[in-house]
Order: structure tokens, then sequence, then C-alpha cells
């Protein structure tokens, strides 16, 4: 057996159980403020890893995926709120809705590329957006779904964390994995040169649909968890703010990094909590904060990060 | 540098006789017709060149064969299979292989995860969502068989924007190679090298197993007729000429639209 896998050295599992052990006692020494922020930070994680697998393993930029995302909070608080079902049915129906939203996304941009799949995949979302607010029998409209549905046994703000903090560990294993095996290599050939795929016999439009309802699925776990973590979903969540912020946290930790969507969620949580508690200027902070990291850090937070580690390398 | 020549898997007894046939055609791009009628059989195991001046036709033939761009008229019929309407990775499952006149490789990804990516282009493998990425010996057996051939064969940690452009040229070969193709399409293979650098491509396309059809574009007519066995010359999209490569020399229409006519006082 060769090894293709990425490197698997020591030191990056170390940091793994590392992060994921100050993770598991965080609870002990934070407020219920600040869980309920890394709490949020693990779920927009979730969802700007998604969106990684298409941006950076697939070079391909979706502006869709909040709707996505939303759509799966939707369902699971329609499920229970209006339908009342249970919690644990109502998430597997928000990501089964979730998957085939993405499913029909993928089918209408598959074709396209470049700036045409980013505009395809807004105008899908805006659609998206534009139902929840005039469906008003079903999605509430403007007013949205609201309720306590988080199920019992999570009811605890720190059980909550917990899950929270279990569930992304094995999402971010399953996308580690995903982008990562034979099929995950052909997402990056095709980042890399459809022409060429096509012409070793790839089905590039099959492949690309493959990885953006995978990318859904992803998109609608998050989702969903969101609906117990918010307890209520508006038109805002399915919003094109949303799809940007969250692509946002991808690009500010560094595409094709998977761990960095988790340091961009954290940053952009963080900065929007910190600086709108000091100034009622806090989106122009946030502007030039972003527009310095793009200047400074094109390649994100962990893609600067290993840049500097292979220079650091190479020089000793 | 190690060039040492590999094995490859015959074909099995259905090859029939001849590999590819073009009967009448075209390719229009609005009025301009890059292609323009072109009938053309090769027998299976035949090295043919395609020669002609810039803007002959000759990439464009190369892409209605491989279905990157779709006859406007015409039909090609591939082993016996109509492929006239079949998409690019159709024609691939079939054994049709090509490289490109400008590089195109995964310049991202090391020569083995390219290697691995052309391997199993025609293999289920390819949708495995969430199994290991490593290889079998087999399949590293055969990525290792086709970069030897190629001359690439301690190269397969490098990542390709890392290597020379006489390297990328060579991993072409070597991607189109390793799924064992019936038919390669070679498109100037050695444009842009150096002369020791062509030498080494003439020697991979040399070492190439005898079953394997090749078709082959390049300009510098000393290498292309010291490799082919027989020559197709193209002039604004038509078929110009078809001749052995000795006699492709002194033809004179040949000598006509590579120097021009010659001007009588």
């Amino acid at each position: 057996m060769s090894g293709l896998s990425r490197s698997k050295s020591p030191m990056g599992a170390l940091v793994v159980v590392a992060v994921l052990a100050v993770g598991v006692i965080a609870p002990y020494f934070l407020s219920r403020y600040q869980i309920g922020l890394a709490t949020q930070i693990l779920i927009f994680g979730m969802l700007a890893m998604s969106i990684d697998i298409l941006v950076g393993f697939t070079g391909r930029t979706s502006l869709g995926h909040g709707a996505i995302f939303g759509t799966s909070t939707y369902v699971v608080l329609y499920c229970v709120t209006q339908a009342g079902m249970s919690p644990y049915l109502a998430v597997l129906l928000g990501i089964m809705s979730a998957t085939v939203l993405a499913a029909i996304f993928a089918l209408l941009a598959v074709r396209t590329n470049g700036v045409y799949f980013l505009l395809l995949t807004l105008a899908l979302g805006m659609i998206v957006w534009g139902i929840c607010l005039r469906w008003t029998q079903v999605t509430g409209g403007e007013n949205g779904l609201r309720g306590d549905i988080r199920p019992k046994a999570l009811a605890d703000y720190k059980d909550f964390y917990w899950f929270i903090l279990a569930l992304a560990a094995m999402v971010t294993f399953g996308i580690r994995r995903f982008v990562n095996s034979p099929f995950g290599l052909t997402l990056r050939g095709i980042r890399d040169s459809d022409s060429r795929m096509r012409s070793l016999g790839y089905n590039v439009p099959l492949h690309l649909f493959i990885g953006f309802t995978m990318s859904g699925f992803f998109a609608g776990v998050a989702g969903a968890v969101y609906a117990f973590f918010n307890n209520f979903v508006s038109p805002s969540t399915v919003a094109l703010t949303q799809s940007v912020e969250s692509l946002l946290m991808a690009i500010i930790g560094g595409v094709g990094t998977l761990y960095g969507s988790f340091i961009g969620a954290s940053a952009l949580i963080a900065l929007q909590n910190l600086v709108s508690s000091h100034t009622e200027r806090w989106q122009s902070v946030l502007g030039i904060t972003f527009t310095l990291i793009m200047i400074f850090a094109p390649e994100g937070i962990v893609g600067k990060f290993r840049a500097l580690r292979a220079k650091y390398s190479a020089k000793h | 540098m190690d060039i040492a020549p590999a094995t490859f898997e015959t074909f099995g007894e259905d090859m029939a006789e001849i590999a590819l046939t073009l009967s009448g055609v075209a390719v229009a791009f609005g009025a301009l017709r890059a292609v323009d009628g072109v009938d053309l059989s090769i027998p299976a195991g035949q090295r043919r060149a395609i020669i002609g001046p810039n803007g002959a036709g000759k990439t464009t033939l190369f892409n209605a064969i491989t279905g990157v761009v779709p006859p406007t008229e015409g039909r090609v019929v591939f082993l016996g299979h109509d492929i006239t309407n079949l998409p690019p990775h159709k024609r691939a499952a079939l054994g049709i292989a090509r490289t490109f006149q400008i590089t195109n490789l995964f310049p991202s990804l090391s020569v083995e995860e390219n290697m691995v990516l052309a391997l199993r282009g025609l293999s289920p493998q390819k949708f495995s969502l969430f199994g290991s990425p490593d290889l079998s010996t087999a399949d590293q057996d055969r990525i290792t068989r086709a970069l030897r051939l190629a001359g690439l064969a301690d190269r397969s940690a490098t990542v390709v924007t890392e290597m020379a452009y006489g390297d990328q040229r060579q991993l072409e070969i070597a991607l189109a190679l390793v799924a064992t193709p019936r038919m390669l399409l070679l498109d100037e293979p050695a444009a842009g090298l150096s002369p020791s650098e062509r030498s080494i491509v003439a020697d991979v396309i040399r070492g190439l197993p005898k079953e394997l059809t090749v078709i082959l574009i390049e300009h510098d007519m000393d290498l292309a007729l010291g490799l082919v066995d027989y020559v197709t010359c193209l002039h604004e999209g038509r078929l110009l000429v078809e001749a052995l490569p000795a006699d492709i020399r002194t033809d004179a229409r040949v000598q006509e639209v590579y120097l021009g006519k010659p001007h009588h006082a």
C-alpha cells in the first residue's frame, strides 16, 4: 500500500487532542454567555467547513449555503412547533430537506463555474429567502417560527455545548475523511483542471453534483442543531448575509484547511460580539479588520500559519 | 534519465483492424470552418503524424476526436463504436487518451496524486466517498511503470508546480498512459522543450507499447517524421496529403503550404 493520506504527524494529532480537551473542560471556566458564544462558533464552524468543501477543495464558491443551512433550521422548527413531531425526527427531516435542496441547487449549478456559479447559487439562495418571507402560513413570514424545541436531555446549556462539541468533532472527522478519500481527490482534480479530468474519463458534472450535495448535507447538520440553539428562525437565517458571513468564516480561517473554518468562525463571532459591545460602528471595524486580513494573509489565518511554518522548516 | 521501457498489458483480441475512422468531419466556429470535411482512417497500432502549418486545424481535429468540441458535421468511429456524440469522459472510457498542446496537469497536486487521478478515471473506486486514499500494490506498480516509461521514476512526491517544464511535458504523457489506453493523441508533446528534452520525449514515444495507436501533432518535422509510420498533412482545415514519412518531405504540395509558392519572374 502506498500512503496518499495527508500527513498524519504526531504533533498534529496532539494539537487536535489538546484543542478537544480544552473544549471539553471549557464550560467549567466560562460564563453562560461565553459558552453560548462557543456553541455558536462550533455550529457556524461546521457550516463554514461545509462551504470549504466547495471553495477550498472543489474551486467553486457558493453563496447559497445560508439558504441550505436555514432550510434545515426552518424544517426542524416547523416539524416540532407546528407538526408536533419529536425533535430527533425533526432533525433527521431537517438534514434530509437541506440535502435535497442542495441536490436541486447542484443540478442547476454544476455546469457553471467561476462568477456564474457564484451568481447562480446566490440567485437560488434568494429564491429560498423569498419563499421563507412570503409563504407566511408555513414559515411565519417576517415573524418566523419560535418555540422551545430543544430536547430535555440537552436542555442544560452545558450539556448542549458538549453535545455540539461532540457533533462538531464527528462532522470534522467526516469531512476530513471525505476530502481525503478517492472521491475527495477527484474534487481537487476538478479544482485544478476540469478539462483534464474530462479527458481522463471523469464525468465532471456528476462529481460536482455529489460534492455539492455532500456539502449541503453537512450544512444541513449545522442548520438542524442551530434550531436547537436558537429556538427561532426567520428569513434572515436563509438570507444572503448568512451565506456571505459563513463564506467569510471559511476565507478568514483559510480555504482548503478545514480546521480554519473554526478559527474563522471564532474570529468573526468574537469580533462581532466584542466590538459591538464597545461601539455602534462595529461593522466598520469588522470591515477594516477583514480588509487587513485579506491584504496581509490572503490565504487565511491557518493558511498563513502553515506558510510561515513551511518557510521556517525550509530555513532550518 | 531512466527511460527503461515498461511492459504494458496487451489489449486482448477484440482489437479491430481500423482504430479510428473519420468521415467528412467538420468543425465550424460561426463562419470559420476550422476542420472542413476530413476523411481519415487509422489502422490499430499505427503511429500517425498530423502535420500542417499554424491554423491548419490539427488541434481542432484532436478536439473533435476526443469530444472537447463536438463535430458540426460528419462521423467519428473508434474501434467500431460511433463516438460522434459522446462526451469526452465516455470517449476516455473507450480507451482514447490525449495530451494537451498547453500543459494541462493538476498543478497543486503531487506527481503521484496526478497519476492516481489518471489511473482511477475509469475505475469505480473514484466514487469512494469515505474510503482510504491509499493505493493497492497493483495500482502502485502501474503508476511506477508509467512513470518509469515517461522518465519520471524518482519524481512521485514532487508537486507539479515545482517541476521543470520538460518534466511536466513528460508527466502529460505518463498521465495519458497509466490507464492503458487503446489510442493516444499527443498534441505537440515537444513544444517549448530544449533539444535534449526533445530527445528524451522522442525516446519516451519510441518506447510506447507497439499495440497502442498513436496520433501525433508536432511542428518539428524531423522529430515527427522520425517517430511515425504514416503522415497526414492538413491545410486550412482540409486533408491535403497522406503519405509515408519518406515521401512527405519531397511532396510539392506540402512544401508549398509550409514554404509558400515559388515566385517566377
